[in-house]
C-alpha cells in the first residue's frame, strides 16, 4: 500500500519540478537565439519565436509543453496541443532544430547508461569489498591503507583522473584507446574516471556500516554460537551492513545513468552528460526542462527501490 | 557544551583536587577538570595523528599560498616566451603555453579556489542551519513546507540549478552596476557569482542535517524546562539549541568545504567560474587537459595543479573526518 502510495504520488511531484525547471530556465537573461549565427534581421528573429511559440504566455507555454490545452483558429473553433508531454513528446530542440528532444535524448541515453551501468558496477565491485574488508580489519595495516585509498578517490576530481589514466594508459603505453565510444575496450577508461569517486564513497559507507553492524548484540550471539568469522560477516553482519550502500546506491544510479559531463568531455563520448550542461548555457527550454524531467523520474523511481530492497535487508523495516 | 570552537585542553596537573588520587579510577586526568564535549572532542581529536596532520598540511599550505607573491620572481599573470619550460630550476613547476610561471599560476588559483571553498561553504551554512532550524523547531506544516522544499531541489540537477543562477545574478548585477555605479561588470563580481552559487546548492544536506538534530534535541527536558520559565522563542532557539547543533555542524561544515572546492573547481573547469586571465586549478587542469595531445606531453600542467587540489582536498576530507569523529559520541576515544 505505501508503495502503491508513493507511485501514485509521483505524478504531482514531477508536475511540481517541471514546472519549477520551466520557471527556472526562463528567469535566465538571454534566449535560445543568440548564441549561434545572430538571425539575420529582427524580423526573422520574431518569425523564430512566434513558430516555437515562445510570443506566447508563459503559463500557455508551459500548459503546450505539457500538451495540455488548444489554440483557437480564426473562427474560434478550439483545436488541442498537438505533441506535449502526455503524449512522450518534449518538444523540439531549439539549438539543434532538425530534432526533437526525445530524439536527442534517444540517441544518447542508451550510451550514457551503458557507462553509467559500467561505472556503477566498477564503484559497487570495488567499493564493497574494500569497505568490508577494512572494517573487518579495523585499525590494522589493511584498514589504514584502504581507508587512505578511499579518501585518496573522493579527493581526487574526474577531470584529474580522466587526463591523468589519457595520458598513462593511452597515450604512453597505449593499452586503450585516447577517446570515442566503439569497442569495449573503449569504455574502460571512462568507466573508471567516472567510477572512482563513487568507489571510494562507497567504501567509506560500507567500512562505517560494518563497523557499527560488527559491534551489535547479534553479532556476538552468532559467534558465541560458533559461527566462523566468514560466515559472521557475511551472512549475519553484511545484510544490514550494506544498508548506507543502499541508501546511497538509488541516488547514485540516478545520476551515473544521466551521463556525466566531464567524462564525455574528455573521451568525446556521445551521451547525454554534455546536453545537461550545454543545453542550459544555450538556453534551450525543452531539452532542459525534459532532461530535469528524466533525471527526477529517475531519481524517484531509485529512491522508491532502495526502499524495497530496504525492507527486504532489514526485517525491522516496515512500510504500512 | 563549550561555547568555544576549539577550547584549550585543561593542563594536567594543574588543579588537582586533594582527593584525585584516592579514586579507584584509571583515569589519570585531575577530576576538577570536569570536561565540556567540547573539550572531550579536542581530545579525541589530538589522538587521531592523521587528521592533525591534515591539519598542519593545511595551515602551510595556506601560509605557503598566501606569502609566495611576496617572494616569488614570477607573477601569476606576467606572460614571457619561454613557453612549455618543463619543470627546471627556473621554473620549478614548468610553465604554459603563454610562457607563464605554472608555480605561481597553482598558488593564484589555489588561494583562490579555498577563498571560494570558505565563503561557499560559509553561505551553506547560514542558509542551512537557518532553514533546517527553522524546519525542526516550528514542526508540523512548516517542517513538511521547508523539507519538500528541499527534497524537490534535490531532484533538481544541480549544475542546471547553479548555471541558471549564475547566469541570472549576472545579468542583474551587471545592469544594477552599470546604473547605480557606472562601472563594469570586475572579477570581484565573478568572485561573488561563485559564493552565491555555490553556496545556493550545498546548503541542502546540511538543513536536512541541523533538522534532525534540532527535532531531537527540542523534545529534550532542558529544553522543556526553558521553555517552562518562560523564555522566548528566540532564546530557547539561539541560546539551547543552536549550541547543541554547534560540534554536529562544525564537523559537516568541514566536509563542505572540499566539496564545495571541487565543485568550484568543475564550473571553472567548465568555464563557469573563474575567467582568464585569472586562475583557479580547476581552469588550470582545464587547460592542461586541452593541451593532451598524442605527440608531446606536457604533463606538468596537468600533474601539478592536479596534485595540488587532490592534496587539498585530501587534507580537508581528513581534517573533517577527523573532527567528525571526535564528535560523535559513538566514537571511542
Amino acid at each position: 500500500m505505501h508503495f502503491v502510495k508513493r507511485v501514485i504520488f509521483m505524478a504531482p511531484l514531477l508536475l511540481g519540478i517541471s514546472f519549477l525547471a520551466f520557471g527556472l530556465v526562463r528567469v535566465a537573461p538571454g534566449g535560445p537565439f543568440d548564441r549561434d549565427r545572430k538571425p539575420a534581421s529582427p524580423e526573422i528573429e520574431r518569425n523564430l519565436r512566434a513558430k516555437y511559440h515562445l510570443d506566447e504566455p508563459l503559463l500557455k507555454q508551459y500548459l503546450r509543453f505539457l500538451g495540455i490545452g488548444f489554440d483557437r483558429d480564426a473562427g474560434g473553433r478550439r483545436h488541442w496541443f498537438a505533441g506535449g508531454v502526455i503524449r512522450g513528446d518534449f518538444g523540439p530542440s531549439l539549438k539543434y532544430r532538425n530534432h526533437s528532444v526525445a530524439d536527442i535524448i534517444r540517441q544518447g541515453l542508451p550510451v550514457s547508461i551503458t557507462l553509467g551501468a559500467l561505472a556503477f558496477a566498477f564503484a559497487l565491485g570495488v567499493g564493497i569489498p574494500v569497505g568490508a574488508w577494512t572494517a573487518v580489519k579495523h585499525r590494522r595495516w589493511p584498514d589504514h591503507l584502504g581507508s587512505l585509498a578511499a579518501v585518496l578517490a573522493v579527493s581526487i576530481p574526474g577531470f584529474v583522473v580522466g587526463p591523468l589514466l589519457v595520458m598513462v594508459f593511452a597515450i604512453h603505453w597505449r593499452w586503450f584507446p585516447v577517446a570515442l565510444w566503439e569497442s569495449p575496450a573503449h569504455a574502460v577508461l571512462p568507466a573508471v574516471t567516472l567510477g572512482i569517486y563513487f568507489a571510494g564513497k562507497v567504501a567509506r559507507l560500507m567500512r562505517e556500516g560494518m563497523l557499527g553492524t560488527l559491534q551489535a548484540e547479534f553479532i556476538t550471539t552468532a559467534r558465541a554460537k560458533g559461527a566462523s568469522e566468514t560466515a559472521v560477516v557475511l551472512r549475519h553482519a553484511f545484510p544490514l551492513a550494506v544498508l548506507p550502500v543502499v541508501s546511497y546506491a538509488g541516488p547514485l544510479l540516478a545520476d551515473l545513468l544521466t551521463g556525466s559531463f566531464v567524462v564525455e568531455n574528455i573521451f568525446q563520448i556521445p551521451g547525454i552528460g554534455v546536453f545537461m550542461v550545454n543545453s542550459s548555457l544555450n538556453r534551450d527550454y525543452p531539452m532542459v526542462v525534459g532532461l530535469v524531467l528524466l533525471y527526477a523520474a529517475l531519481l524517484l523511481v531509485m529512491n522508491l527501490a532502495v526502499d524495497l530492497v530496504y525492507s527486504r535487508l532489514d526485517p525491522r523495516v516496515r512500510y504500512e | 557544551m563549550s561555547e568555544h570552537p576549539h577550547p584549550l585542553p585543561a593542563t594536567p596537573g594543574a588543579s588537582p583536587e586533594p582527593d584525585a588520587a584516592a579514586q579507584p579510577s584509571l583515569d589519570l586526568r585531575p577530576a576538577s577538570a570536569v570536561r565540556s564535549p567540547g573539550q572531550k572532542a579536542w581530545d579525541r581529536f589530538q589522538k587521531n595523528r592523521l587528521a592533525l596532520g591534515a591539519g598542519v598540511f593545511l595551515i602551510g599550505a595556506l601560509a605557503l599560498v598566501l606569502v609566495w607573491p611576496a617572494i616569488s620572481p614570477y607573477q601569476p599573470e606576467a606572460l614571457s616566451d619561454a613557453q612549455f619550460q618543463p619543470p627546471g630550476a627556473n621554473h620549478w613547476f614548468g610553465t604554459d603555453l603563454h610562457g607563464r610561471d605554472l608555480l605561481a599560476r597553482v598558488f593564484s588559483g589555489a588561494r583562490v579556489s579555498l577563498l571560494v571553498g570558505a565563503v561557499g561553504a560559509g553561505v551553506s551554512l547560514f542558509i542551512g542551519v537557518l532553514w533546517g532550524a527553522a524546519a525542526g523547531y516550528l514542526g508540523g506544516r512548516w517542517d513538511s513546507l521547508l523539507m519538500r522544499t528541499v527534497d524537490v531541489l534535490y531532484s533538481l540537477p544541480s549544475i542546471i540549478f547553479v548555471i541558471v543562477l549564475i547566469t541570472t545574478l549576472e545579468g542583474l548585477l551587471k545592469n544594477w552596476l552599470k546604473q547605480a555605479i557606472g562601472i563594469e561588470l570586475g572579477d570581484s563580481v565573478r568572485l561573488f557569482l561563485l559564493f552565491a552559487g555555490l553556496g545556493a546548492v550545498s546548503w541542502l544536506t546540511m538543513a536536512r542535517i541541523v533538522r534532525g538534530q534540532v527535532l531531537s534535541l527540542r523534545a529534550r527536558a532542558f529544553v522543556e524546562a526553558s521553555r517552562g520559565l518562560g523564555a522566548s522563542h528566540a532564546r530557547i532557539l539561539l541560546r539551547h539549541i543552536l549550541p547543541n547543533v554547534f560540534g554536529v555542524v562544525l564537523a559537516y561544515l568541514t566536509l563542505t568545504v572540499p566539496t564545495v572546492v571541487l565543485y568550484e573547481s568543475f564550473l571553472s573547469y567548465l568555464g563557469l567560474g573563474i575567467q582568464p586571465p585569472q586562475a583557479s586549478l580547476g581552469s588550470l587542469i582545464a587547460e592542461g587537459a586541452g593541451l593532451i595531445n598524442p605527440i608531446r606531453i606536457y604533463w606538468w600542467l596537468i600533474v601539478f595543479p592536479g596534485a595540488f587540489l587532490t592534496a587539498l582536498l585530501l587534507a580537508l576530507n581528513l581534517f573533517g573526518d577527523g573532527l567528525r569523529d571526535a564528535w560523535d559520541p559513538r566514537s571511542k576515544p
